[in-house]
């Protein structure tokens, strides 16, 4: 089954353009451009204000949108090490993290960050603020468990053999066989 | 007793799950722990997760992410289909997708031959049983008792 780029991530990039109204003064205001992360284009927008009215004295009031494009990744079909800069609101305080994740598409590690967030830290989408993302080359990676796969002639077993019929419609909760789990 | 099937580069698996049921892939890179990067001749590289896979003895020669030409090279010249089709494994599968698609009138015809068979059988073995000699059955019988 060839996934699509489109259904598979609750996160998409989203490129938005905006600007101040023109105004008598300054018919000409600067463009404004800014990579989000947000499940669709009208949450897009509205991250896009949230950010630019703490950076700049541009607000949807008296601002524009130009464009909203979605980015779609290059090259889905080669892995990647992504670098993740994040600032998220805990409990007590603003802190900064830096993470990173082996996925194929940006739009995956984005996704499997808000998951780890998540989980870890207990701090949700609306908490996060992504401040950048790279694509680390394996020498530069810091995390061991990103560097652990970069091994190519990585080998390791399979230890725990899930048994699982082949399609949902074919569960049954009693099995007239008991499975064989044993991976050897 | 050691594993002997790894997830590794150029490993052969089957996927388990889903409607690609039964198709087999090649391990072309890994992901993490739980993920691998998988290709086929005639399929797009993408993820699948190891779950969804169940591997096999086969292993092909390639390097990681290798490109498409020299995937299908290797994958026919190592004759992975026809060995897997070949394995006690593919023919179980083999056969139970023939059971699968059977009809209900297939499985009519099926009974029919069946029970043709049987009396063919039967008629052999009775006319052999007539036919062969009696009494050193029967001496066996009562000696035993």
């Amino acid at each position: 089954m060839v996934q699509t780029q489109e259904g598979i991530f609750k996160f998409h990039q989203y490129q938005v353009v905006g600007r101040h109204m023109p105004t008598e003064q300054e018919p000409n205001p600067t463009v404004y451009r800014m990579k989000v992360w947000a499940p669709d284009a009208i949450r897009a927008k509205s991250k896009f204000w949230y950010f630019l009215r703490k950076l700049r004295r541009v607000k949807k009031a008296n601002g524009q949108i130009v464009s909203v494009n979605e980015i779609f990744e290059k090259r889905p079909t080669t892995v990647k090490n992504f670098g993740i800069w994040v600032r998220y609101q805990s409990r007590t305080g603003y802190h900064n993290m830096y993470k990173e994740y082996r996925d194929t598409t940006l739009n995956g590690a984005v996704s499997q960050l808000y998951q780890e967030m998540s989980a870890r830290h207990r701090v949700r989408y609306p908490c996060i603020q992504i401040i950048k993302t790279a694509t680390v080359a394996p020498k530069d990676c810091k995390r061991a468990n990103t560097q652990q796969f970069h091994d190519s002639k990585i080998k390791f077993p399979k230890t725990f053999n899930l048994i699982r019929p082949s399609a949902p419609e074919r569960k049954s909760i009693y099995k007239a066989k008991r499975p064989t789990v044993c991976m050897i | 007793m050691p594993f002997k099937r790894y997830v590794e580069i150029g490993r052969v698996a089957m996927i388990n799950y889903g409607p690609e049921y039964g198709k087999l892939v090649v391990i072309s890179d890994v992901l993490d722990q739980s993920r691998a990067l998988v290709d086929a001749p005639g399929r797009v590289r993408d993820v699948v997760n190891l779950r969804r896979l169940t591997l096999t003895d086969y292993k092909v020669d390639i390097p990681r992410l290798a490109p498409k030409k020299k995937l299908n090279e290797e994958f026919s010249k190592a004759g992975i289909e026809d060995k897997f089709k070949a394995s006690s494994w593919g023919k179980k599968l083999a056969k139970q997708a023939n059971a699968r698609s059977m009809t209900d009138f297939d499985r009519f015809k099926a009974m029919l031959a069946k029970t043709k068979k049987n009396r063919a059988v039967r008629t052999v073995l009775n006319k052999m049983q007539k036919t062969a000699p009696a009494k050193p059955t029967k001496a066996v019988a009562k000696s035993r008792k």
